[in-house]
């Protein structure tokens, strides 16, 4: 660890990985804010988004050469995986979920996993085993800033993941923040029962929840696919990590799951390329860093915490 | 068929084992954790590190497995009991998730991703067991369930069982009641440990050969579900749900159409089970075992007398039927 460029470099790597794990992480924050479970058919769903987006996308494609056209079917490919997984949510959700509203914490936890498990297998029994690649809509060179030893290089790739994150999650916050159904889904989050009795329509909210949910996880799935391979079990580390991130921040906090996303990568690219820990180990600190959180501030960093009343 | 039949049943002797220390730290003192493949892996590995390297019998290497489990089941106990809940579901699951890294990294020990191959057969006074003779196997498998089925059971009944009860019901009560409330947790989560490593020590002796692609999470999410599935609280039905899952996992094998059914066909149905049962029949298959109180008989004057005072008090047939 040298030069002042080398550190932006890795800061600029662990951010894109942030922005990823940050897009994700807002699905589970959500839904955790709202129904007070983990989801652990997110990470799944994010697979599902993936699948969608690379048949959309080749299709659309065609045989055509790699050209303008590429990156607006890529888009178009985005838009259409994001819509998909919305709906997929929402019917997950009244199928697997929704009968379980009244019962133990443990039910709806082991019914996601029913979920996952379901959703997980039958990819891999549909689409094979072997993991396809989603290819760059667009040339992938790394443009270099500065020159020689002082330049940090940026791949487009890397710009598209900070940009569409970055739309996302404003777009996600200024819709919680100032719509009327925004205010609906603080409401819910905040009381079920007493929002019910004002007026708002908490199935509606918590379909809705689940339909924004998915549609992050797809369009990060489908910015993690062109990095990395589209397989049947690609969510599931991922998706893992992603709740961490959410934990970290503070769950059922939106800024929180940002904030956490964003922290997360960072640690990992930091983790490994400066404090010198074995890329084996990489897996180990989302985890590790998650424990330490969870000891020192058990409600995240940007969590309220909540006395528990007797 | 027949030899397959007694595969499975191995295989539900080892993973019962396992669903019965999760059933303690689960059904017992109510805390989701899923990290039973982490010790699983550990006592596994303790088993195999031991009879490779230092050419130790496999049954001197068991309490060790046992013991190594409990105690890394205490240290990271002590600090993430405190958290509840969900939040505890996901700090076990990022400790068995460690454990497996670092299994899969520490390559002088455990030689990484290769695994350890070519363990010795287990003996004792002079028997050698042979693992590929599944009647045999199946024989010591049953002994270890047995033995940890009626420790458990005793435990259960005993005073300690009692207090983890309490505690599931409702931690601040159980601690105004003066249950040192991380003491018994810590004291679970150690049995439970206890339990998987023994488990790990088992498969490690069966398959003779350990790999770290073996305990993944999964392994983690298998036992809850046996748990759930059997009824929670109820040592007899973890070992039903144990034989359960090992029976849907290898039913396909079992009738010969493994052909027909690929691998992923099991694992849908088991989810769609997992949720079918969640949404139908949350309690699982045989429900809580519920303490029931009986009069010591009807010995003396007092317990006569007793006997008939809680005949009268008895809560009612109306109660007890609107449960």
């Amino acid at each position: 660890m040298g030069s002042v460029s080398e550190f932006f470099q890795h800061f600029l790597n662990g951010l894109t990985l942030g922005g990823i794990y940050a897009l994700i992480a807002l699905g589970y924050t959500m839904v955790y804010g709202i129904l007070k479970f983990i989801n652990f058919a997110h990470g799944d769903i994010l697979m599902v988004g993936a699948y969608i987006g690379l048949f959309v996308f080749d299709f659309l494609r065609g045989s055509t050469p790699l050209g303008p056209w590429w990156f607006f079917a890529f888009l178009l490919a985005m838009i259409c995986s994001m819509v998909a997984c919305g709906l997929l949510g929402m019917f997950i959700e009244k199928i697997a979920y929704k009968p379980l509203r009244k019962a133990t914490r443990l039910a709806p936890l082991l019914s996601a996993i029913g979920v996952s498990f379901v959703l997980s297998n039958t990819a891999a029994w549909v689409f094979g085993t072997q993991s396809r690649k989603l290819e760059y809509p667009f040339d992938n060179t790394p443009i270099v800033i500065g020159s020689g030893l002082n330049g940090v290089s940026v791949t487009p790739h890397q710009i598209l993941v900070l940009c569409a994150s970055a739309v996302m999650m404003i777009v996600l916050k200024l819709f919680v923040d100032k719509t009327r159904m925004g205010k609906a889904m603080r409401a819910t989050s905040l009381d079920q029962d007493t929002s019910k009795l004002m007026g708002i329509k908490s199935d509606h909210v918590i379909s809705l929840t689940f339909a924004i949910g998915s549609a992050l996880a797809a369009c990060g799935g489908m910015l993690i696919a062109l990095d990395f391979k589209v397989y049947a079990t690609m969510g599931t580390m991922v998706g893992l990590k992603a709740f961490v991130a959410a934990v970290v921040g503070g769950i059922g906090n939106i800024s929180g799951a940002m904030l956490g996303g964003l922290l997360l990568g960072l640690l990992e690219t930091f983790g490994v390329a400066v404090l010198g820990i074995p890329q084996g180990y990489k897996d180990a600190i989302a985890f590790g860093v998650l424990i330490l959180i969870l000891l020192f501030k058990p409600d995240g960093l940007l969590g309220k915490n909540e006395k528990e009343k007797v | 068929m027949v030899n397959f039949f007694l595969l499975i049943l191995i295989y539900t002797g080892i993973y019962s084992l396992m669903a019965i220390g999760q059933n303690v730290i689960t059904g017992y003192a109510g805390m989701l954790s899923l990290c039973q493949a982490g010790f699983f892996a550990i006592g596994s590995y303790v088993t195999a590190i031991l009879c490779v390297d230092c050419g130790w019998n496999f049954f001197a290497t068991l309490p060790i497995a046992a013991l190594l489990s409990a105690l890394v089941g205490v240290l990271i106990g002590l600090p993430t009991l405190r958290l509840k809940g969900d939040y505890l579901a996901i700090a076990t699951l990022g400790l068995g998730e460690i454990i497996r890294n670092v299994i899969n990294n520490w390559d002088s020990l455990t030689n990484g991703p290769m695994g350890i191959q070519r363990i010795p057969k287990p003996s004792i006074l002079g028997i050698t067991i042979n693992p590929y003779n599944k009647l045999g196997y199946l024989l010591m498998v049953v002994i270890f369930v047995l033995v940890f089925y009626l420790i458990l059971k005793r435990l259960a009944d005993s005073r300690m069982g009692r207090a983890l009860e309490a505690i599931r019901e409702d931690e601040i009560a159980a601690g105004s009641m003066g249950i040192n409330v991380t003491k018994y947790k810590v004291f679970s989560f150690a049995i439970g440990a206890a339990c998987a490593g023994v488990a790990g020590s088992l498969q490690t002796c069966f398959s003779l050969s350990v790999t770290p692609g073996t305990y993944t999470f999964m392994v983690s999410v298998m036992v809850l579900c046996m748990v759930v599935l059997g009824g929670m609280g109820n040592f007899k039905a973890s070992i039903l749900g144990a034989f359960l899952i090992q029976l849907i996992s290898y039913f396909p094998q079992l009738v010969g159409l493994s052909n027909a059914f690929p691998a992923q066909v099991k694992q849908i149905l088991f989810g769609l089970i997992l949720i079918v049962m969640m949404i139908y029949r949350p309690q699982g298959i045989m429900g809580r075992s519920r303490r029931t109180y009986r009069w010591a008989g009807g010995k003396t004057k007092d317990s006569r007398f007793l006997a008939r005072l809680a005949e009268k008090l008895k809560p009612g047939k109306s109660k007890e039927a609107s449960k």
